[in-house]
């Protein structure tokens, strides 16, 4: 298929690695910050096939993963109104507040729904003008866009019964938190392909020269990765320390303007809490005064819920890339998707779901024998 | 509160103990959820709590989509299934031609020849009487094509708002007439693993018809009866019957879950090649597109095998010859190792674990 199978190609692929192993003499420790990579490294097997001095580490940009569980128990309140139509992208049904998810709340006969676009809403409060439509945008600056337009075409057309409850992150403050803690083991980075697409890189310059960290901005499929990890690598055994654009297919420097400019017009940044990590000083968005009556928050009053985040599992470790899914102990016993113990168990795109999902034969010793049968018609 | 919430992660990392207590609330529904009937882990949560504990015997223990009984020197398959789709018109197909061609497969993947139905129908209130009519012709030219009698059924009416304009549940009997011991926990290392064609064709068609999913497509489901391609299969291997071991049609949950079922029933392991699975363009463009991926997407009209390594020539190569299964082709084989785990050889030479999903495919974020 045309624009895919292009990186996806097995023998570029190990060209690619071929070169990552010529380069690499030191051990060097990687952390791609977006959920997306991680989902796309574990789902391919890509961390199987560096060589061992390159090890990846898992970055904190998942964003289902981040949204605190008081802001998930802040939609489940708002979700159980029986005036709401409560509207979320599709992976955040599935996590857990204080008291069940949202499909169980759907099950009891709360009305939410799964949106693709957040623009979806506003089809869906013109068809139902007696009922309050509420979009959960959450999300990292990738999705701020849309739910920025969102908010400013329901203003545009005078709608009255839309809101959001935002919970809004964003990634250089969150690199930034990754880079000043004290067991932080990250020498390089992956920068985050799709939200720099939307807001350029410039913001991470400074980053890169502050903390002498390479930062390679980079793509999604598996050859994008590959080549995100060689661009480091070479930086790192070189002692650069720059921010590059592998994505150059997609992105430029200075990102989408429009899209800039919208996300400005109706968010401003923000103090935000991170689940797993705590609170990140301006690290988020939140809607600006002019827009401040869409605010869900406001509108149903569920500013008083301060749920405290269960204090035992290492999510906030593996979200800053100090430990792995597989250094926990609870990892696919105790905590599975199905009964998840923390925020990285509960997207798809979270590092220990990803892991269980697609990468816990790791552990199996059996993992040479896989290979050797697995390679018959490739 | 920044300061509160600083001062815990510290602790947390300085503290970290056993894992006894979970800090989450353990995850169990009081109610049915709509993931409980998606054919994953919660699915089979609760046919297993719910029905199995229950009703236990050695033919429901098999859990095969269709009981085996032997009546008086003969064996027969008996099977039913529930049909709910939304919209009950799509391209390729409908309700009723799906609840036909569905509890036919049934029978089929039991090595049957389907022979009788019995057909329930749960009609909403308000429903047009030219859609019902539409809908039960439909159902007879695919009796007739299936070869099959629809031969008893039943019809109730509910008030508007308590169903989805119709429901239909179809029973089927058949009777097996080889000497098949086909049953989800016979699969062998060394075994091959085929697949009938192009996977998620009928799932992604009937997402693509939903509301609030504005891609166009040409794509129809896959909806067929797949008694012929069967018979053409066991015919191949005739004398070999045994190296039969499993069949299964990929419906709800998709490929990744049947072969999931079938690995841990065996206590087997399975490696994959993503290589050559086949998918069409459009349907991975769409999975691409909603985050969704084609091996957990439902089929209607597709078969996996499980043939002994010696039969799999002569197999496949009946199989292809069938308009039904053209784009026929081996995807893996059953291995010793990772005894009821699925692996995948991803196309750029990783491995991955195929897992069964928790519930309903969600869409990811980004």
């Amino acid at each position: 298929m045309k624009y895919l199978d292009e990186y996806r190609d097995g023998p570029i692929a190990a060209k690619l690695v071929e070169r990552i192993k010529r380069a690499q003499t030191k051990p060097w420790v990687i952390m791609e910050v977006c959920g997306g990579q991680t989902h796309s490294i574990v789902k391919n097997g890509i961390d199987q096939l560096l060589p061992k001095g390159v090890e990846l580490v898992h970055g904190p940009g998942c964003p289902v993963c981040v949204t605190p569980l008081e802001m998930i128990d802040k939609a489940h309140a708002i979700a159980r109104r029986p005036e709401v139509i409560f509207c979320s992208f599709g992976d955040m049904l599935r996590v857990p507040g204080s008291d069940g998810d949202l499909f169980s709340i759907k099950s009891q006969g709360g009305d939410v729904r799964v949106v693709y676009s957040p623009l979806d809403c506003l089809k869906i409060a013109q068809a139902n003008p007696e009922k309050q439509v509420v979009f959960f945008a959450i999300g990292f600056e990738t999705t701020a866009p849309a739910n920025a337009m969102l908010a400013w075409q329901a203003r545009q057309m005078g709608m009255k019964n839309v809101s959001l409850l935002v919970s809004h992150v964003l990634v250089p403050p969150a690199i930034e938190a990754v880079l000043s803690s004290p067991l932080n083991r990250v020498q390089g980075f992956l920068g985050p392909g799709h939200v720099c697409a939307v807001v350029g890189y410039t913001e991470y310059e400074p980053l890169a020269e502050r903390f002498h960290v390479p930062i390679v901005v980079t793509g999604f499929e598996p050859l994008d990765i590959l080549e995100g990890v060689l661009m480091v690598v070479e930086q790192l055994e070189s002692g650069r320390a720059v921010v590059e654009n592998q994505y150059s297919r997609v992105l430029a420097r200075g990102g989408n303007h429009p899209a800039r400019e919208r996300i400005a017009k109706v968010f401003e940044v923000g103090d935000r809490k991170w689940r797993g990590v705590g609170m990140i000083p301006q690290s988020g968005l939140q809607l600006r005064e002019e827009f401040r009556d869409l605010d869900a928050e406001h509108r149903f009053n569920v500013q008083a819920i301060d749920t405290m985040e269960p204090a035992v599992c290492i999510a906030g470790q593996i979200l800053q890339g100090i430990k792995k899914p597989h250094d926990c102990p609870a990892f696919g016993t105790e905590c599975t998707p199905q009964h998840p113990l923390g925020a990285t168990m509960v997207s798809a795109e979270g590092a220990c779901a990803a892991y269980y999902a697609y990468g816990r034969h790791l552990k199996d010793a059996d993992l040479v024998t896989i290979g050797a049968n697995g390679n018959g018609r490739n | 509160m920044g300061a509160t919430k600083t001062d815990e992660r510290q602790e947390t990392v300085a503290t970290l103990g056993p894992f006894g207590e979970c800090p989450l609330p353990i995850f169990e529904h009081p109610q049915i959820v709509l993931g409980h009937g998606s054919g994953g882990k919660l699915s089979a949560e609760l046919i297993e709590k719910v029905f199995v504990s229950r009703f236990r015997n050695s033919t429901l223990e098999k859990m095969d989509d269709q009981a085996v009984l032997e009546i008086g020197g003969v064996r027969l398959a008996f099977t039913t299934d529930s049909f709910v789709v939304t919209p009950i018109f799509f391209p390729g197909g409908d309700i009723g031609s799906l609840a036909v061609n569905g509890t036919v497969n049934d029978l089929a993947m039991g090595g049957a020849k389907p022979l009788y139905l019995a057909a329930a129908f749960i009609l909403e209130e308000g429903l047009p009487a030219a859609d019902l009519a539409r809908v039960v012709d439909s159902m007879a030219r695919a009796a007739q094509s299936a070869g099959v009698q629809l031969v008893t059924g039943d019809t109730k009416v509910v008030n508007r708002g308590k169903g989805d304009k119709v429901f239909i549940t179809t029973t089927g009997i058949g009777v097996v007439d080889r000497g098949t011991l086909l049953s989800a926990d016979r699969a062998r290392p060394g075994d091959k693993i085929l697949l009938s064609g192009y996977i998620g064709d009928h799932g992604i068609t009937i997402l693509s018809q939903r509301e609030n999913l504005e891609f166009e497509s040409a794509l129809e489901s896959d909806c067929a009866a797949l008694n012929g391609l069967v018979g053409t299969m066991l015919d191949a291997a005739a004398g070999t019957v045994e190296g039969f071991r499993v069949m299964r049609d990929p419906t709800r949950g998709g490929v990744a879950t049947v072969l999931n079922e079938i690995a841990s029933r065996s206590r087997v392991g399975m490696v994959l090649r993503e290589n050559e699975i086949p998918v069409r363009d459009s349907v991975r463009g769409a999975c691409e597109m909603l985050g969704l991926d084609p091996l957990y997407v439902a089929n209607e009209g597709k078969l996996v095998a499980i043939v002994a390594p010696e039969i799999a020539d002569r197999v496949l190569a009946a199989m292809q010859r069938h308009p039904l299964g053209a784009e026929s082709c081996v995807i893996g084989e059953v291995v010793e190792q990772h005894a009821g785990m699925v692996l995948m050889k991803t196309s750029v030479g990783g491995t991955r674990v195929v897992d069964v999903l928790f519930g309903e495919q969600l869409p990811r974020i980004c």
